[in-house]
């Protein structure tokens, strides 16, 4: 238990010493927050379906900062110790490569938790929204989509051979995924093609559901949803550990 | 008593590359043994072979008495090792590693006593991309020692460092065997064999060419000592004359080396120097040479030893 703790916090600090990390999870998400709120305050647009702006933003930017935090922090990071020995290090000792792979999830799990919290403090902090929404749905619709996501970050490790081709192969996942999903403005918004290459996409799944729980819609509306991701989830569990390498 | 390491027969091959080539040898108890040899002969696939990295093809292998295959996890308890290429995530401060990778151990060895002791103590609480070749060496010296271990495998240790730091390093290394801990270590610098290590396997091509102290190997090469002066002017030829024909004379331009059997009574150098005054030549800079393992290496390969560290 110890070193599980131990290597917990030692990834914590870690995170927390790396500024691009800090910035993308929590301040990123935020200046979009204010840029959405300084464009319209927290009146009805267009953009999210006639929704007030900063309350829909919420679960949009928290799918944002789900997508950012399995595609690129994960996949690098894994990447980064694979390549770098870091891995081959730690093999030299009796530890499970297990520990690590936990002391990651959660270090990354807290951390998306963070972004979120922040986003909804500032929210309600700076533009009063009305929050109605069943924590328990909400929270559950966040911890599937983040563990789905997450999923996919260490199979992209396990299958990509170096750091740089990681970042690489990340990022072009991530930025058409957050534009197209519907993260960012209604889907409705996109001509039917676009639409159509959207239900391929893993992110639109993820904002279907934090949209649909955190307007308080029930379970049965987003089996689709929830389908697709649990499918997502127990393959990447699947393969990643096929997929890992120590070198 | 029961050897540490024992290899039999050992077999590696990478596809149609065979790395090591049937090799065998014993490591005793409390000693340094060193294996060296250029880059490319097998070194570092034996030792990773040795620490269970990787599985050999061939032979038998037994570490502390068991077989690193079958018991990982009782030799990463009971061995240390630091390994040619590895690195630290670049924030993590040097207090931290030592404190991780304690609890990764059943019983471990007080870290805080090991900084003290590798020198580290001022650098507590420095992230490791700011620790010099040196220090980052010392550090993972510190974390191979910190499972308190009978059997430290050290690979390539002060490949990268200047001479100051590789012998802080030596320092570190006689202590550890002093302390009752057998070291298996590779090299590709001699001099760094031939100080340090009580026993050295000299591996070319996958194969064990030589094995024995540094001393018997250097006596056993029958090597003579080298006579070597700086000439103020020309040579004469009735220099090499006053010599048998046994003895061997070398000029490099002003440098003349002179060395071979030497069947008279008098030592090679008192002659040289008899001649030379004798016939008044003007030289300067005379001095002797003794055989070293570099030599050793020499003869058994025919090639200069290639150093790309």
């Amino acid at each position: 238990m110890k070193k599980y703790i131990k290597m917990t916090w030692m990834e914590t600090k870690l995170f927390l010493r790396d500024p691009l990390c800090t910035f993308f999870t929590m301040a990123f998400p935020l200046m979009y927050l204010f840029l959405f709120g300084f464009i319209s305050g927290n009146e009805p647009t267009p953009m999210y379906g006639g929704r007030n702006m900063i309350e829909a933003a919420i679960p949009n930017l928290t799918a944002m900062i789900i997508s950012m935090m399995g595609l690129t922090f994960i996949t690098v990071t894994m990447a980064t110790y694979r390549e770098k020995g870091i891995l081959r290090r730690l093999r030299t000792t009796p530890v499970s490569p297990l520990v690590l792979l936990v002391a990651q999830l959660v270090v990354v799990f807290a951390m998306t938790c963070l972004g979120m919290l922040l986003l909804v403090a500032a929210g309600k902090i700076f533009y009063n929204i009305a929050i109605q929404v069943n924590l328990f749905n909400v929270l559950a619709g966040f911890v599937l989509s983040s563990f789905c996501f997450f999923g996919i970050g260490f199979v992209l490790a396990g299958i990509l051979p170096s750091a740089r081709i990681a970042q690489i192969v990340g990022m072009v996942l991530l930025y058409p995924m957050i534009l197209l999903s519907g993260a960012f403005f209604s889907l409705d918004l996109l001509p039917e093609g676009v639409q159509k290459v959207a239900n391929y996409l893993p992110l639109t799944y993820v904002v279907k559901l934090l949209n649909g729980l955190w307007y308080g819609e029930p379970w049965r509306d987003h089996w689709l949803n929830v389908g697709v991701l649990s499918s997502i989830l127990v393959l990447s569990v699947i393969v990643s550990i096929k997929a890992f390498q120590w070198e | 008593m029961e050897s540490i390491v024992k290899v039999d027969e050992l077999v590696k091959k990478y596809g149609e590359l065979t790395a090591v080539n049937g090799i065998s040898f014993e490591v005793r108890e409390r000693e340094i043994f060193g294996m060296v040899g250029p880059n490319g002969a097998g070194k570092t696939t034996t030792i990773e072979i040795l620490e269970g990295l990787r599985k050999p093809d061939g032979g038998s292998v037994r570490v502390l008495g068991v077989d690193p295959q079958d018991h990982g996890r009782f030799l990463r308890e009971h061995t240390g090792i630091q390994l040619q290429q590895s690195i630290l995530p670049d924030r993590m401060r040097v207090w931290e590693a030592l404190d991780l990778y304690s609890s990764f151990y059943p019983d471990p060895v007080d870290w805080e006593k090991l900084l003290v002791e590798l020198g580290l103590a001022e650098k507590r609480n420095t992230a490791f991309t700011k620790l010099s070749g040196g220090q980052k060496q010392r550090l993972f010296v510190a974390l191979a020692l910190l499972p308190n271990p009978d059997l430290v495998f050290l690979d390539e240790l002060t490949t990268g460092l200047d001479p100051q730091a590789r012998r802080v390093i030596w320092n570190l290394v006689r202590d550890i065997r002093d302390r009752g801990t057998t070291v298996f270590l590779t090299t590709h610098f001699m001099d760094e064999a031939e100080n340090l290590c009580d026993r050295v396997a000299i591996l070319v091509c996958g194969e064990v060419v030589a094995l024995d102290t540094p001393a018997a190997l250097i006596r056993d090469l029958g090597a003579e000592e080298r006579v070597i002066f700086d000439l103020d002017g020309v040579l004469p030829d009735s220099f090499s004359g006053a010599f048998s024909s046994t003895i061997q004379i070398e000029e490099k331009g002003k440098r003349v080396v002179i060395f071979g059997k030497n069947d008279d009574e008098v030592p090679l150098v008192s002659k040289v120097v008899k001649v030379l005054t004798e016939k008044g030549i003007p030289f300067h800079d005379l001095r002797t040479e003794q055989p070293d393992l570099e030599d050793v290496f020499l003869k058994l390969t025919g090639r200069e030893m290639k150093d790309e560290g």
